[in-house]
């Protein structure tokens, strides 16, 4: 604390609540939405507090389905994706930015590029190309068609190899005075310095995999296949009907509540890795 | 680039550690974008009965002469300005705040690092519910000022509500970013102009603010670049680019141009367009970071 302001202090507070209160409305009225009957909600003003059905409502959606997908089966296939792509990715990453760190060969540098050019060119601008590769190899409606290609970009690889170069010289000398090989120092030393970072990436990915939509919604077209996140359209887009906004709102939160849970879980090393890049 | 100067002699270890990375970069990015290169120097017929015709630049040709391209892409624009713009002016704001409370604020940090975590297209759908033109709370306050309220039918309304909806959802990161960087500010460099007689307000605009330059640059290029891109799913979820083309942006319109409309060739075009942007965008970051970053 710099100076003693106590009016200051509390209008500093005043201000933090009023942003927490306006980043988590949406959130409120989700849940208040959710724990009403369909007939409470079908008519405005909408409830401003929770109503007693959320429970009701929860269990009929978690036994329920969507389009004829029972929900434990979106969820299931959500998690194989999410996890599909944050493991796969960071195993395809971690030795990738290893060789480009601590390995001089013929083209490193075209290889670097060539990886990197991948860094933020989003599946979306790529997407009829790549679905036309993913048909031929016959991956359409499988989880490996679903997972491969999101794993081709290069952020986790970035991330990995800035890790390695902060991490001093003098512990790859000292390893190798030690007689420690590339296995070795891998295993022993850098993976345990890297462990902060590693699960951010595993944070970031998990929550970038679970929240994929478009992709899916491309390669899932058998509905077994399909995630949570892309029903939520199915949900609102019923035409001539009134949505049933209280069964939105709980797969809603269904669906948020697995990365929401993940990146408070892990929030301090999530933070640090994610803004490590900026020092 | 940077490099460490000690390695492992004998290099070519390197390439089997490089090579999984190198396969799929190859197979699902390379030559996907390749394709699309190619892809838009054909033109195809909807159903891939015939052969491609060759084409030559005709698609390129036909985006110049497209004014609704022309509108396309300021659109894009204009919504990637306006989502930067609010998420990451509230962003600075609640980091200046959090920042100098310091450790009393780290309960707040819990709430607003929430938007983060939620998927663009659960995002919209709780704003689209919150401006829904007959149940929502929102819209029930501006219907009750008189105004005509329901993005269902105004264009402009469509806009704000993915652009608010956009901001909420990016203005995690934001606040994550700012807040780092400002806590790397040397604690010394405050106190001295504390004791000057600076104020919270004078410390944050004349000094605070002038150091956030670069992480405000790296935040502008990552906000445009998740508007531009990500934010494909929550248009597509609440105003699947309407009312008529006002939601449409540019990479709305290559999903819909392949997707639904089957002009593969029109469509590769304004992907390679895309991937123009976007690798000027992710180079010129690159080059930044790179300046900026001192390794060990």
């Amino acid at each position: 604390m710099v100076e003693n302001r106590p009016l200051t202090r509390l209008f500093a507070h005043l201000i933090m609540i009023a942003g927490v209160l306006l980043v988590m409305f949406p959130v409120y009225v989700m849940l208040v939405t959710a724990s009403h009957e369909l007939a409470q909600i079908a008519q405005a003003p909408l409830p401003l507090l929770p109503g007693k059905a959320f429970f009701t409502n929860l269990h009929s959606v978690l036994t329920g389905a969507v389009d004829k997908t029972p929900l434990w089966r979106l969820l299931v296939n959500s998690l194989i994706m999410a996890l599909g792509i944050a493991v796969l990715k960071i195993a395809v990453s971690l030795p990738a930015a290893y060789a480009v760190v601590y390995y001089r060969f013929p083209l490193r540098d075209g290889f670097f590029w060539l990886i990197f050019i991948t860094l933020m060119l989003p599946v979306e601008v790529r997407i009829v190309p790549t679905f036309s590769v993913v048909a031929t190899l016959h991956l359409v409606n499988s989880y490996t068609g679903l997972i491969l290609p999101l794993i081709a970009s290069a952020t986790a690889t970035f991330l990995f190899r800035q890790t390695f170069l902060s991490i001093p010289e003098e512990m790859f000398e000292a390893a190798r005075i030690d007689g420690a090989g590339p296995l070795r120092f891998f295993r022993d030393i850098l993976l345990p310095l890297s462990r902060t970072n590693i699960a951010a990436v595993f944070v970031i990915l998990y929550t970038y995999g679970w929240n994929q939509y478009l992709w899916p919604m491309m390669v899932a077209t058998d509905p077994a296949l399909r995630t949570i996140v892309m029903s939520i359209k199915t949900l609102i887009g019923v035409a001539d009907q009134v949505p049933r906004w209280n069964t939105i709102m709980i797969v809603s939160l269904i669906a948020m509540l697995p990365p929401v849970v993940v990146v408070l879980l892990m929030q301090k090393s999530f933070v640090r890795g994610l803004t490590e890049r900026e020092k | 680039m940077i490099d460490k100067r000690a390695h492992f002699q004998g290099g070519v270890g390197g390439y089997p550690l490089l090579l999984p990375q190198v396969a799929v970069t190859l197979n699902f990015f390379i030559y996907p974008a390749g394709m699309a290169v190619r892809q838009a120097f054909y033109t195809q017929d909807a159903w891939g009965v015939n052969a491609p015709t060759f084409v030559g630049l005709t698609h390129y040709a036909a985006l110049l002469n497209d004014p609704g391209y022309l509108y396309r892409f300021l659109r894009t624009l204009s919504f990637s300005a306006s989502v930067a713009l609010v998420s990451i002016s509230l962003a600075l704001l609640s980091s200046a705040v959090a920042d100098y409370l310091f450790k009393q604020s780290r309960a707040y940090h819990t709430f607003l690092i929430v938007p983060y975590a939620v998927a663009p297209a659960l995002a919209g759908v709780l704003w689209l519910f919150l401006f829904n033109p007959t149940l929502g709370i929102v819209a029930g306050r501006l219907q009750a000022f008189g105004i005509d309220w329901n993005p269902k039918v105004h264009g402009g309304q469509a806009m704000t509500l993915i652009i608010i909806a956009a901001a909420w959802n990016y203005l995690s990161y934001n606040f994550l970013f700012f807040f780092a960087a400002m806590q790397s500010i040397p604690h010394s460099l405050i106190e001295a102009a504390a004791i000057d007689g600076a104020g919270p307000v004078r410390r944050f605009r004349d000094l605070i603010l002038p150091l956030l330059s670069p992480t405000t640059f790296f935040l502008v290029v990552t906000n445009v670049i998740y508007a531009f891109f990500e934010t494909f799913s929550l248009i597509d979820a609440v105003t699947q680019g309407g009312p008529g083309e006002s939601t449409t942006t540019l990479v709305y319109k290559v999903f819909q141009d392949s997707y639904v409309g089957h002009r593969y060739g029109a469509s590769a075009a304004q992907s390679v367009v895309l991937i123009v942007i976007v690798s000027l965008l992710t180079f010129a970051q690159f080059r930044f970071v790179e300046r900026k970053v001192s390794y060990a």
